[in-house]
């Protein structure tokens, strides 16, 4: 029997069964737009976590004081006070593959502006740290060099500042602010950037000088880290080799010995994010595929029940000279069909599915690889399913089974 | 039987059939030896129990002997496998059941169709062709697209009688083909049968009434898996005239 004869015959058999049929689909329609939906918000908040790291600065690297642990070994405490100004310095001096380098001295706690309170972070900058980190001021202007050299009380504050300290609508630039009891000047108000993908609001920032922060506030000698521009995305490794030579020269540090800071790039940040959403993204799609398994198992069900109600069927054709080779085909062949068009129609349910996320927020985005693999496990799932029923059916005997009851 | 001028469509010879029922063996044919003639009518007459169906399942290629050889047209069927078999069936043999075995929600076109659909010689414009002539031959020109559910029972007998006539094959396999038909209608189906034989096919009836019998050219008589009689028939009765003399149905 030809293949045409074959897909009309398998149809028929489907179409006369409709709604058993289109409920052994079910399962498959359900498997695959789960898969489909599963898939696509696990690639989709990975370009989100991508998109929101590429915002948190131009080609950033940041050097951070003490080694990674290495070999069970806890680092040494004292190691996390080895960046100083003095390095800075020298960075900023010596660097060629680097366009912009700060300085960073951190602190948290409480700022006033009379009956109003806030707890906020303090960040101790250079004026390039602006386009490291790609802040943008909406009001007023940036501190300047000659306020970093004279450690002036002045500083940037973020909108939730504003909003908590001022009120909305009220222009604090001028007006004096006390962090930690040390009155600031505000120059200038920085532009919202928002929520960062850890769920930390970004605004809620106080930015000043950070000869002033570690004067004045926090008096220490050391820095918390130094964040780095690159000159362009494919200098980071020239830039990460050109710091690590700079820093293990100021520090002294013996050739054979390890560093005593730590250098990561915002590529390197993007790749251990990545692998992260990745392996939740395995697992909410294996968690999908079992429901394709079990719907494999409903149309293995539904077939077995299909040969044995067409036993006389089976009978009639092979006494009329169906070979056992044409019944199973035809059979395996009414079980592909299920399980594709169950696939087809899941994928519709998935899209579908996928921009109902997309309307809640959920950052969703379907991989062209996505509807392949399913269409491909959808035949597979036919098949195999399929192939037990379908020989069932062209091993019987067709004596007894045109005379089946 | 002595027409030695006539091809002989099938040829048994001392075939036995014997099943394994638990640890008895059960010997349903001992022994069956005879030839059909091309355009002979053989009523095949047994009790339940005689190996009618044992033998018909020999005779249809749906089984092989255990013993004794089976000449279908010239060619052996004890050593064929199920797939030759399954072809051998294809081209020579037109079966018609007891309980007309239609495929449900079919129209009778495409019912008739279906052995040519196992047939890759013919494509789907010649099996309609096919078709269509076989059905007006058992004079259902007029129910060409009726489905099986929407006739009745002469009428779906007739359609499985164009099926077993579709593929022009060497017999007419009729196993009780009468079976579930009133009167009336079965004589209908007689008369049909009898239209068949004058155009020279070849039909092996099987079947326990010996009323039918008097309508075929031959008659072989089973007994526990043995042939009885065999005997021609010198006086075949007109199912027509059989079929007028019936007093005629009221259907108020």
């Amino acid at each position: 029997m030809n293949l045409a004869n074959l897909f009309k015959i398998a149809l028929r058999a489907i179409w006369s069964n409709k709604f058993r049929s289109f409920l052994s689909m079910l399962g498959i329609i359900i498997g695959v737009a789960a898969v489909i939906i599963m898939m696509s918000i696990g690639q989709g908040s990975k370009e989100s976590v991508r998109a929101n790291i590429s915002k948190m600065g131009t080609n950033l690297i940041m050097v951070r004081p003490g080694a990674d642990m290495r070999g069970g070994v806890r680092r040494d405490p004292s190691a996390m006070q080895t960046l100083k100004v003095d390095d800075y310095e020298k960075i900023n001096a010596q660097k060629s593959y680097i366009s912009k380098v700060s300085p960073e001295v951190t602190s948290s706690g409480q700022a006033v502006n009379g009956a109003k309170n806030t707890t906020c972070s303090l960040y101790g900058e250079a004026t390039d740290y602006m386009d490291i980190k790609q802040w943008v001021i909406q009001e007023g202007e940036c501190f300047t060099d000659e306020d970093v050299k004279h450690s002036a009380k002045v500083c940037l504050i973020g909108k939730t500042i504003v909003k908590e300290l001022f009120g909305e609508g009220v222009d604090p630039v001028g007006k004096t602010i006390r962090f930690k009891s040390i009155p600031f000047r505000i120059v200038g108000v920085l532009k919202s950037k928002g929520y960062n993908s850890w769920g930390m609001d970004q605004d809620n920032v106080i930015i000043a000088p950070y000869t002033t922060v570690m004067k004045r506030v926090l008096a220490q000698t050391y820095l918390s880290n130094i964040n780095c521009s690159a000159l362009t995305e494919e200098m980071t490794q020239n830039a990460i080799d050109e710091l690590t030579q700079i820093l293990r020269t100021n520090h002294k540090i013996a050739p054979e010995a390890e560093d005593d800071f730590t250098i990561r790039s915002q590529e390197e940040m993007m790749s251990t994010m990545s692998s992260t959403m990745d392996t939740i993204t395995i697992i909410l799609v294996v968690a999908a595929a079992f429901s394709l398994l079990v719907a494999g198992i409903g149309i293995m069900n539904i077939m077995l029940v299909s040969v044995t109600e067409r036993t006389k069927e089976i009978g009639l054709r092979m006494s009329v000279g169906a070979t056992g080779l044409d019944i199973s085909n035809q059979f395996l062949l009414e079980s592909i069909l299920i399980s594709i068009t169950g696939g087809i129609l899941g994928l519709i349910m998935g899209y579908l599915g996928t921009k109902a996320c997309a309307l809640f927020n959920l950052p969703t985005s379907i991989p062209l690889w996505s509807i392949l693999v399913s269409f491909a496990v959808c035949t597979l799932i036919g098949v195999i399913f399929g192939y037990f029923p379908a020989k069932k059916a062209a091993n019987m005997d067709p004596i007894e089974a045109i005379r089946y009851e | 039987m002595k027409e030695d001028n006539k091809k002989v469509v099938i040829e048994l010879d001392n075939v036995k059939r014997d099943f394994i029922v638990g640890s008895e063996t059960v010997h349903a044919l001992r022994g069956v030896s005879f030839k059909i003639y091309e355009g002979e009518f053989v009523t095949i007459m047994g009790t339940s129990g005689s190996g009618k169906s044992t033998l018909l399942n020999q005779l249809g290629c749906l089984d092989t002997p255990t013993s004794g050889e089976y000449y279908l047209d010239g060619v052996s069927v004890r050593t064929m496998s199920k797939k030759q078999r399954a072809k051998l069936r294809n081209l020579k043999i037109g079966f018609v059941f007891q309980n007309y075995n239609l495929l449900a929600k079919t129209t009778s076109v495409e019912n008739v169709e279906l052995p040519l659909m196992y047939n890759r010689k013919y494509n789907a414009a010649m099996r309609r062709e096919a078709a269509i002539k076989a059905l007006e031959s058992v004079g259902l020109g007029d129910r060409l697209y009726h489905k099986s559910n929407q006739m009745s029972g002469g009428q779906m007998q007739r359609v499985a009688i164009a099926r077993a006539l579709v593929n022009d094959p060497a017999v007419i396999l009729a196993d009780e083909a009468t079976g579930n038909l009133d009167t009336r209608t079965s004589f209908e189906m007689l008369v049909l049968f009898q239209k068949l034989y004058r155009e020279g096919r070849t039909i092996i009836f099987v079947t326990h009434n010996p009323e039918i019998a008097k309508y075929s050219s031959r008659n072989i008589m089973l007994r526990d898996g043995k042939i009885r009689s065999d005997e021609p028939n010198g006086n075949i009765l007109s199912a027509e005239e059989a079929l007028a003399s019936l007093p005629v149905q009221n259907d108020d």
